[in-house]
């Protein structure tokens, strides 16, 4: 059946295609309705046709909860555009329910007057019950308001993949593609990357990747023939900056990061890491790699894996291990011992909602204090934390090279937000990166252990197998400059100090903070730091736009912080900051410069709404 | 043992070949090459804490006289030995050698030890820990490396007691032991190490005595011969807290009716006057005793590297007073090692076409480009 391309327009007269800006949808499901698939295949279709991309998936903790159950609902929201979005969007308009627990737990999100596409089939049967309707909310006018289309997937999806002879059960699972097709007929979009991807990723499998196809391409026709909208939707290109992209997740551009800096630094990489939620990708990715010489590590728990990582710089590698809250719990004293024998090494930390197991799969920003002062003993390290799903990279560029140069343990704060958001990426020119230089001491005559680089106090990294280098560290405290143990008082308050002041400064090696809207002072400043970045920035932005004297300013580095920042935070009336916790910033802002900063904090596993931002600043100007 | 010419990791990096970009031009020491050491050069300068009469002393002491040979046997320069411990008396090991050293956290070693011989094989990698560390906190870890098999030698210095925290009962301590946290005896089983490294499938698996000189000796020049996991139990008395353990079976009068020395292919025989040996009764051992110079046809006779490790783990069990306490090597077999098979993925992927190229890396899949 020949497909129709973008600019074909299905056979419908001119001008029955509308233009919107931006579009968000959310597909929701049962787990196991593959609606993770359905919105990555749509998103990376929106990226190929050149839209700004932002996404949330949303899934539960359990692999599969009971099937029809509110627990077991899996959702997915995009927002496209032909604009710089920044954020997966407030509210979808759209939402495509395959069952009715999936219309119960997104219909409160739904835009008034959205469109709410319904797997009819489903909604028979024990359905409504397990999903805690009485009535079936298709006849109690519950979704007046909204405009409803339903139509028979899972009929129509084993009838269109019929010809293909798969059973009956692999018929049924097509279903996610039908739906696929609905969308991908509303938005008026070209099928062909997406038929592209389906036959990659069932590669051994071609049946199965032709009974997808025809799914999807049945979804397009239904939905031409029956005319489900009555109009398609068109959203043009965004116009982005030159250069050539691609679609990444933050956990995959933090791997990249991590084997550019090894590239960079010449230096080979070891990640040691133990299976956890939601960081594994990162192992993951890694692990895909060794014709980089990458060495993966998954150790038997969380701390044979920063220990081997511990091991493994010592002996001149890379190191680096990633986990999330629980992992750093269990990390700390292994971290303690890397500070105290100065070793790099870069821990990531994709921050999940806490404490304890929390909420696996759910975002939070709730580390910040737990990678400043969650040790024993005066134990400073550097923080850094990227903003964005693409930052992940530079920022992961960023945490090896300050580890690297400063022989210190670098935090990198990600969270379940970045880790698995999708943006569009510039692909940067390898040139254009940093270039870390790595010394190691080979000096038999000078070399001491703990003898410091005198502008960045910095000890020298001498490595087994250098001769005449022999010498042991540990975790006891230390004599300066021979790296003895040493337990006389006066030392150990001298190396506490010693070690807080190399970590100090590292402000001079990093950039200072910029001011989005007015660098020389205004009514309100708004700061942040990691994921907030999408929703702040566009609160701003609507506020600027209606005449409010607010700036924005987003931290990536948090310990140190950036040298100017308490000349920043002083040229402003108020300051704000939303954070995904109690107000973790917000205490070290204020203890750190006097500063009557105001919190807006949100701790529901979810990332900031630019409207809640947005109501802040109105109340506060 | 270790060739830093067909394995990748450092040995090929900028690293035995640093570059100091500033600073007065490198004097390195004379190379090498014929590996001609002595005892006085793995000493290193730092005041030996242990207290006076301890078993460590021992063990410390023949560590620093075999090395000199492991070192010329497997033409290993001294900065390519590095010794890594974690917490207890026997952790303090590593200050005491003149290697390069690395006093780790409580239990573990194996895990530091494990990320350096994996990207740096080249290295002779030593783990020094105790029955606490390496039993109690550090359990997993031990379990661990032993079953993957890393190229580590692990010694284990068993005194039943927790030395350091000043004597409190340790997992291997005898059930009722009174102690200062077990006033009135402990209700807890002790775990047999020998058993722990089997049930791992420890690829060489050994006991020795601390004030057996020779033995001790004999038995760390073979744990750095093994290629692989070794797992050495050190008896070691802790004079200060826990002063005769072994006493019973280890003091130089009734050792040699007490303890049995495992040789290879040999018949298991003990005894001042070599008249009594070990031998199967169905799956059960028993003492037999004979003429001295004419044992019986159905002596046990020991085989380390039997295919599968029965006859060790029948050998673990054997205990005074029934049975004399067997020392020696109880099991020791080839197996690819974690590092090696490490080593030959990575270097099979590297030698890939196009391999690490980074800008195609980062450069791959579905791209569009804005003009
Ligand atoms: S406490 Fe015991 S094991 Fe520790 S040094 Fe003293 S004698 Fe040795």
């Amino acid at each position: 059946m020949p497909l129709k391309t973008e600019e074909s327009t299905s056979g419908h007269k001119p001008g029955s295609i509308e233009e919107h800006e931006n579009v968000i949808i959310r597909f929701a499901g049962d787990s196991g309705d593959g609606m993770q698939v359905t919105g990555s295949m749509f998103t990376h279709n929106a990226a190929l046709l050149g839209n700004d991309i932002s996404t949330l998936p949303d899934f539960p903790a359990e692999i599969r909860a009971p099937a029809g159950t509110l627990p077991g609902v899996s959702g997915f929201q995009l927002n496209f555009s032909s604009f710089d979005i920044k954020t997966p969007g407030d509210a979808p308009e759209v939402l495509v329910a395959m069952n009715p627990a999936a219309l119960k737990v997104n219909l409160g999100d739904l835009t008034q007057g959205g469109m709410i596409v319904l797997n009819s089939d489903a909604f028979g049967g024990n359905n409504l019950k397990k999903a805690g309707y009485a009535v079936d909310p298709r006849e109690d006018n519950s979704l007046a308001g909204y405009q409803v289309v339903q139509v028979p997937v899972s009929t129509l999806t084993v009838l269109a993949v019929k010809p293909t002879g798969i059973g009956q059960k692999d018929a049924a699972r097509c279903k996610n593609m039908f739906a696929l097709g609905l969308m991908f007929w509303v938005y008026d979009r070209s099928m062909e990357s997406t038929m592209r991807a389906i036959r990659e990723k069932f590669g051994k499998k071609p049946e199965i990747a032709e009974a997808n196809i025809l799914a999807m391409q049945a979804g397009y026709n239904y939905a031409d023939t029956v005319e489900i909208v009555p109009n398609q939707i068109r959203v043009s290109k965004a116009v982005l900056p030159r250069g050539t992209y691609k679609m990444i997740m933050g956990n995959e551009a933090t791997a990249l990061g991590f084997i550019a800096a090894s590239k960079l630094s010449g230096r080979p990489l070891f990640y040691g890491s133990y299976p956890i939620t939601p960081a594994s990708d990162i192992l993951h990715e890694l692990s895909r790699h060794k014709d980089f010489g990458v060495y993966t590590f998954q150790a038997e728990d969380e701390i044979a894996a920063i220990g081997a990582v511990i091991g493994a710089a010592f002996g001149g590698a890379l190191g680096l291990t990633g986990t999330s809250g629980p992992g750093i719990a269990l990390k700390s004293e292994a971290l303690g011992l890397a500070v105290m024998t100065e070793l790099p090494l870069v821990v990531v930390n994709v921050q999940r909602g806490g404490p304890s197991t929390g909420l696996p799969t759910k975002t939070e920003q709730a580390d910040l204090l737990q990678a400043m002062f969650g040790r024993n003993g005066e134990c400073p390290l550097c923080i850094v934390a990227p903003c964005t799903p693409g930052d992940c990279f530079t920022m992961a560029i960023e945490a090896a090279r300050i580890a690297l140069t400063h022989m210190v343990p670098v935090i990198l704060l990600s969270d379940g937000y970045l880790a698995n958001g999708a943006e569009p990426w510039s692909i940067p020119r390898v040139e254009s990166l940093p270039k870390i230089s790595v010394k190691f001491a080979t000096d038999p005559a000078t070399y001491k252990p703990y003898k410091r680089d005198p502008e960045t106090l910095a000890r020298p990294w001498a490595s087994p197998g250098t001769p005449g280098l022999e010498h042991r560290i540990g975790g006891i405290e230390k004599e300066e400059v021979t790296g003895n143990v040493s337990y006389d008082p006066e030392n150990h308050e001298k190396m506490v100090k010693v070690r807080a002041e190399k970590v100090a400064r590292i402000a001079n090696d990093i950039p200072p903070i910029e001011v989005v809207g007015d660098p020389q002072g205004g009514d309100i400043l708004v700061i942040g730091w990691g994921s907030t970045y999408g929703a702040i920035d566009q609160a701003v932005g609507r506020v600027r736009r209606r005449g409010g004297r607010v700036s924005a300013a987003h931290l990536r580095y948090l310990n140190p912080f950036p040298n100017n920042l308490g000349d920043v935070l002083s040229r402003f009336e108020k300051v704000l900051v939303p954070e995904m916790n109690m107000g973790q910033l917000r205490l070290l802002l204020r203890d750190r410069y006097l500063v009557n900063a105001i919190g807006l904090n949100k701790i529901q596993g979810q990332p900031f709404k630019i409207k809640e931002i947005e109501k802040k600043i109105e109340e506060l100007l | 043992m270790s060739d830093t010419k067909n394995s990748l990791s450092l040995g090929d990096s900028p690293l035995l070949s640093p570059v100091q970009a500033s600073g007065p031009a490198a004097v390195l020491p004379e190379p090498k090459d014929s590996f001609t050491y002595t005892k006085q050069d793995f000493t290193s300068d730092q005041i030996v804490r242990w207290c006076p009469g301890c078993g460590d002393y021992s063990i410390l002491a023949q560590m620093q006289k075999v090395m000199p040979g492991i070192c010329a046997r497997h033409k290993i320069p001294r900065e390519n030995v590095v010794f890594i411990s974690g917490i207890g008396c026997s952790s303090r090991f590593p200050y005491y050698m003149n290697t390069y050293g690395f006093h780790s956290i409580h239990g573990r070693a194996p895990t530091f030890a494990t990320g350096l011989k994996t990207t740096r094989p080249e290295l002779q990698v030593w783990v020094m820990t105790g029955d606490g560390d390496g039993l109690s906190i550090g359990g997993n870890h031990l379990i661990h490396a032993l079953r993957r098999n890393i190229d580590l030698k692990i010694v284990l210095f068993n005194n039943r007691i927790y030395g350091l925290t000043k004597g409190q009962y340790s997992p291997t301590s005898e059930l009722g032991k009174k102690t200062k946290s077990s006033p009135v005896g402990t209700v807890e089983q002790p775990i047999n190490p020998l058993l722990i490294a089997l049930a791992a499938e420890a690829t060489f698996v050994a006991r020795t005595l601390d004030t057996d000189t020779k033995h001790l000796q004999e038995i760390l020049e073979r744990t750095a011969d093994h290629k692989g996991s070794a797992f050495v139990e050190v008896y070691q008395n802790c004079n200060i807290f826990n002063d005769g353990a072994f006493e019973s079976f280890a003091d130089i009068a009734v050792r040699k009716d007490k303890t049995v020395i495992l040789e290879h292919g040999k018949p298991i025989v003990f005894g001042k006057e070599r008249n009594r040996g070990i031998r199967l009764r169905g799956l059960k051992a028993e003492v037999v005793e004979f003429t001295a110079g004419a044992p019986p046809a159905d002596l046990l006779v020991h085989d380390e590297s039997a295919e599968d490790p029965t006859l060790a783990y029948l050998l673990t069990h054997l205990n005074e007073p029934e049975f004399p306490v067997p020392l020696g090597v109880f099991r020791s077999e080839r197996r690819e090692t974690y590092d090696e098979l490490v080593q030959k993925q990575i270097k099979t992927a590297m030698a890939k076409p196009g391999a690490g190229n980074l800008q195609a890396l980062i450069a791959s899949g579905d791209t569009w480009t804005v003009e």
